[in-house]
């Protein structure tokens, strides 16, 4: 075999691989909508759900995902980008820095039904906040807190050096440097980890069953409530798999994913809203 | 007119780590002159005046000893480093400004000075840009990105920018090696414009370019001054034979 037919295979092979990529998310994307889309309507959208979810519609648990992942991200993102900030600004790198790298490493790779036990144990029962909104979005802000940090550090590293010794020449103080240089320069991509963060959050079941989350279509009153979530809705309709019920359960899934979407096409708006007067 | 010293290095040693690269160095710097460190790369010179305006505070691993009095005051005492940096200014090597518009980039010295009003930014934009010659090239263009400019009017715009929170010394590392000839000579006549006003201190690579706008000359060799002159002694009749040979192309 030539080298030219042989390098000709490859990419065929290598350009197959990133098709498959793309192939997975229409075949999913649109299996969704094909079954899901029969579902929707006004009323699926706003009205609670009755019989266990067989009729109404989803809006407690569109409601209740909404409020998990805002907790979730107020709480990761200060903690987060405050973090890095220290990783990358205050600190050496040294034993210091290698202990809170390997920490959110792996607290990375810690299964999300561990974070919901934790949550339980500690949120629920130890600090005594109940099943609740706020016990939930704690716990999906403890899970997805490393993803922020470690994609905030990325992004925080990549700040121009030159940009940054030119502030300090000018008389810029640490504080000052890291408010007018730093962060406007790193903004896209800390915003590109709460992205990911937002995505994960919504779409996890594991860490509000025990946490947040009830089968009762009630709308929560405050965080010290417990509230249904979509994917919660969804592992119960599925589990119970009646035609309509069934039926429900694609609707619900689109809907996670066109929130997902949105979502995420909101902050790729508002990250270039703000990166748009930065261009190297 | 007797000349008055604004810069006195007394003993200055510095380590990276184990590496010593500033040797035993003392040097006086005159006032409202420009004062030329050259040498090959690697001598130390850009360590030395990073050392003016306390910019190795930002490495960790740098060890000084000695002393640096700028107006009788030793700035290696426990000082005011911000209050430091404003009145030594600092132009690096690459053109650095910031992301931003033209006139943020000059409004940011003042700024985070305290400077708000509109009025007062406004007279400090126009008066540092026709101060570093660069007004007339970019008075319709104050809004655009900094980043637009060319690689020249960048390093101007870093010189304004500089210029903008009112420095007596202005520091130059090596400030032309990254601009092409025509850029480069007009940063050469502003700084011999800047002099009436300013102290400068240039580190430069290029020897035409110590000879041509410097008034003092030092020349470093792997971390030591062996040579203090006037620039035309230097040039003309060297007394140490290592500086003879770097400015006569030998090695370098």
């Amino acid at each position: 075999m030539n080298v030219y037919k042989e390098e000709k295979i490859m990419k065929t092979l290598l350009w197959g691989s990133a098709l498959f990529t793309v192939f997975i998310l229409v075949v999913i994307l649109s299996f969704l909508i094909i079954k899901g889309a029969g579902a929707l309507s006004i009323d699926f959208l706003t009205k609670i759900p009755t019989d266990s979810g067989e009729k109404g519609g989803i809006f407690p648990a569109i409601l209740g995902t909404v409020y998990l992942v805002t907790i979730a991200v107020l709480t990761a993102a200060p903690l987060g980008i405050g973090g890095a900030i220290y990783l990358v600004e205050f600190q050496r790198e040294g034993i210091i820095t290698k202990i809170i790298r390997f920490g959110a490493d792996t607290l990375n790779g810690v299964p999300s039904i561990i974070f919901g036990l934790f949550g339980f144990a500690f949120l629920v029962y130890y600090l005594k906040l109940g099943v609740c909104i706020l016990s939930g979005g704690l716990t999906l802000g403890f899970m997805i807190l490393p993803t922020v940090l470690r994609t905030s550090e990325e992004a925080l590293r990549t700040v121009s050096r030159g940009d940054i010794e030119g502030s300090y020449a000018l008389g810029a103080t640490k504080l000052q440097t890291i408010k007018n240089i730093v962060l406007p320069q790193s903004l896209s991509g800390i915003i590109t980890g709460i992205i990911l963060g937002i995505g994960r959050a919504a779409g996890e079941t594991a860490p509000i069953i025990f946490t947040a989350a009830i089968l009762n279509p009630v709308l929560p009153k405050s965080v010290f409530d417990p509230t249904m979530s979509l994917p919660t809705h969804l592992y119960n309709l599925v589990s119970e798999a009646t035609p309509d019920k069934l039926l429900n359960a694609y609707g619900t899934a689109l809907v996670l994913v066109m929130i997902i979407l949105i979502t995420t096409y909101s902050a790729l708006l508002l990250r270039r809203y703000f990166t748009r007067n930065i261009r190297r | 007119m007797i000349m008055k010293t604004k810069i006195k290095i007394e003993n200055l040693n510095l380590w990276y780590g184990t590496f010593q690269a500033l040797k035993n160095i003392n040097l006086e710097i005159l006032e409202k002159c420009v004062t030329a460190i050259i040498g090959p790369s690697g001598c130390g010179k850009s360590t030395l005046i990073r050392c003016l305006n306390r910019m190795n505070d930002l490495i960790d691993s740098v060890r000084i000893e000695g002393r640096i009095f700028i107006d009788d005051v030793n700035i290696l005492d426990d000082i005011d480093v911000v209050s430091l940096r404003r009145r030594v200014g600092m132009v690096f090597q690459k053109p650095n400004p910031f992301p931003m518009t033209v006139y943020d980039n000059i409004a940011y010295g003042p700024r985070i000075h305290g400077v708000k009003d509109r009025k007062t930014l406004d007279k400090i934009v126009e008066n540092t840009l026709k101060e570093s010659a660069l007004w007339e090239e970019v008075k319709d263009k104050l809004r655009t990105p900094a980043l637009d400019l060319s690689g020249g009017q960048q390093q101007r715009l870093c010189i304004a920018r500089c210029l903008a929170v009112n420095p007596e010394i202005i520091l130059f590392d090596e400030p032309c090696s990254a601009l092409d000839p025509i850029s480069t000579g007009r940063i050469e006549d502003l700084i011999r414009k800047l002099k009436e006003n300013y102290t400068i201190v240039i580190v430069t690579h290029n020897m035409q370019q110590a000879a041509r706008v410097s008034d003092y000359t030092a020349f470093m060799y792997l971390g030591e001054m062996l040579e203090f002159d006037t620039t035309k002694n230097i040039f003309t009749n060297p007394k140490n034979e290592k500086t003879e040979s770097y400015i006569s192309g030998r090695f370098g």
